[in-house]
């Protein structure tokens, strides 16, 4: 095995993904992983000197609309979607953690 | 052991436009919750955004207002992270190539003017809104998707003071742009500050926290000033100051350990795929410069160069675009400067602040002050008299009519006023005697007498010239 991710990178991108593994499962994905590393490693070999970065796959660009609002009216449809809701707000588990990021 | 302190800003300003930044969705404050919501603001699969040409234009205007320069190849990228207020589990951003970057603005603290760098600023969807109750949390996603511009500073603020008149000076020219509102209290502004300390001498920079609810200048340079003091302390007693997020308390003024920060990798952050990338043209850049109005700095230099303000007052003025532009008009309108300056600090500002009101929210007008400002100017009414005026035009009536209307003129004519003062003298001879006896208290209750003889319509200056020369014959 080549090491390219070891036991605690795998732990912690998991936790990243809200997953939780037990020791037999990371026991598994860890040497799974590094070789999924490994094979995207290939494209290392192509010669890449000389090509732009590229951002974005798409031959589009400059797609962009005019600011005009325009409300669907989807409110109350997605609130029947939503898991449980209350006065018109989404009702989820107490959240402890009060970060915010932007 | 002496310190010196390297001070970072990132500033969240909240874009004024109509839709959101990706969904056509209204942005307007006051809804019900989740009334302004679609499929896209909910994350909801297979839906796709589509970038709104109005926060592009927005991100130019405010990269052109700091002195950025504007990145013409520039692509939203995806900020990867979990929490209830985020329901795509990502915020679309700019990482890699931000619309604007390389800016200064300019402060001034006690007369000392220095540059502040501008490292980048970025366009992104803001998250929605979670409130907390006991056992529960409500999620508002009217929030999500509204448009946001980040401005990061280079680590250029050395102090607490310098920190608050960076803002200062952001807040203005953002402000006289029009992009936003930027005030603080409303969440239109929303400050995130940095704080390291370092011996003098030490070229590496000390390790710093990041603090969190600072919800006005004041409490930025207040939070600032305890965590500059803080650290100080933990160095000087040969500890070391940990990297994490810390909670400014505005009851006490402390500042309290909130969590130990993550690090930038683990937002995963990669090109936006949804969205494709812009090609920003000098023509469009032209055009959105030629359109922006005139900064506060250019403002100043010209209120005290050309119009005779003194430093003070062209700050005052300058301190929103309405006030600077309505001070503008007034004056277009051959009101003099200096009086027009003092209205609109005293009077205008007394008023706005018992009415909780913005000016443009008043039945204030610039031909309305300019008009009582020049008929106090050509002695027509007292600047006493200006009092009752000042209301009248606070509830929108044309000066000049009130003035007739309601027989406010001043008396200026020699004519009329002689024989007045004639009669007040002949009823007063102990008054005369007192005078030229060296009482020269006897001239203020002379006035005072024809004042109340003319119903105090008397002009003080031609009274009193009139007086003296009848006096001293």
């Amino acid at each position: 095995m080549a090491n390219r991710i070891n036991r605690e990178q795998v732990q912690h991108v998991a936790g990243l993904a809200k997953l939780e593994f037990t020791d037999a499962e990371l026991d598994a994905f860890t040497p799974q992983l590094d070789d999924i590393i490994g094979m995207f490693e290939t494209l290392s070999e192509v010669d890449t000197d000389g090509v732009e970065v590229t951002s974005n796959v798409s031959d589009q660009l400059n797609v962009m609309r005019e600011d005009v609002a325009d409300n669907w009216g989807q409110s109350a449809a997605l609130l029947k979607n939503a898991p449980d809701a209350a006065r018109g707000f989404i009702k989820v588990p107490a959240i402890i953690d009060e970060s915010e990021d932007n | 052991m002496n310190f010196e302190t390297t001070i970072g800003l990132e500033v969240h300003i909240e874009l004024k436009t109509h839709s959101k930044i990706f969904s056509p969705s209204p942005v307007a404050y006051g809804a019900d919750p989740n009334a302004n919501t679609n499929v896209i603001d909910w994350g909801y699969p297979g839906v796709l955004p589509t970038t709104n040409k109005g926060v592009v234009a927005d991100g130019i205007i405010a990269a052109l207002a700091l002195h950025a320069t504007v990145e013409k190849h520039t692509h939203f990228d995806r900020k990867n992270y979990f929490y209830p207020d985020n329901p795509k589990a990502y915020q679309i951003t700019q990482s890699d190539k931000p619309i604007g970057h390389d800016g200064w603005v300019e402060i001034d603290v006690d007369g000392v003017k220095k540059k502040i760098g501008i490292a980048e600023m970025h366009i992104e969807e803001d998250a929605g809104k979670n409130t907390h109750e006991r056992d529960y949390s409500y999620v508002d996603l009217n929030r999500q998707g509204t448009p946001l511009i980040e401005i990061v500073s280079k680590p250029d603020i050395a102090s607490p003071a310098e920190a608050y008149a960076y803002l200062e000076a952001l807040r203005q020219r953002i402000q006289f742009t029009g992009i936003s509102d930027v005030k603080m209290e409303e969440g239109s502004m929303r400050v995130d500050v940095n704080i390291s300390v370092r011996p003098v001498g030490q070229e590496k920079f000390g390790t710093k926290t990041e603090l969190k609810n600072l919800n006005s200048f004041n409490y930025v340079q207040r939070g600032l000033e305890y965590e500059e003091q803080r650290q100080q302390q933990v160095l000087m007693s040969g500890g070391a100051v940990q990297q994490e997020t810390r909670r400014f308390d505005e009851k006490t003024g402390e500042t309290i350990l909130m969590r130990v920060k993550a690090g930038a990798d683990d937002y995963r952050y990669f090109p936006e795929p949804d969205l494709p990338a812009l090609n920003i043209s000098d023509d469009w850049i032209k055009e959105l410069g030629d359109a922006m109005p005139e900064m506060p700095t250019k403002r100043r230099e010209r209120y005290v160069n050309d119009l005779g303000l003194t430093d003070y007052d062209a700050m005052v003025i300058t301190q929103t675009k309405e006030m600077s532009d309505f001070f503008d008009a007034t004056v277009a309108l051959k009101a003099d400067p200096k009086m027009a300056a003092n209205y609109l600090q005293g009077d205008v500002n007394a008023y706005l602040n018992e009415k909780q009101v913005d000016l443009q929210a008043t039945k204030l007008t610039p031909a309305n002050l300019a008009g009582m400002i020049n008929l106090i100017s050509d002695g027509t009414i007292s600047s006493k008299m200006a009092k009752k005026v000042f209301k009248a035009i606070t509830d929108g009536e044309e000066p000049k009519a009130y003035v007739e209307a309601h027989g406010l003129v001043q008396l200026s004519d020699p004519a009329k006023l002689q024989p007045i003062i004639d009669d007040v003298l002949s009823a007063n001879p102990q008054s005369i005697e007192d005078f030229n006896n060296g009482k020269k208290r006897a001239v203020g209750f002379l006035v005072g007498q024809i004042m109340k003889q003319t119903h105090g319509q008397a002009n003080p200056q031609v009274v009193n010239k009139l007086l003296m020369a009848a006096l001293q014959q």
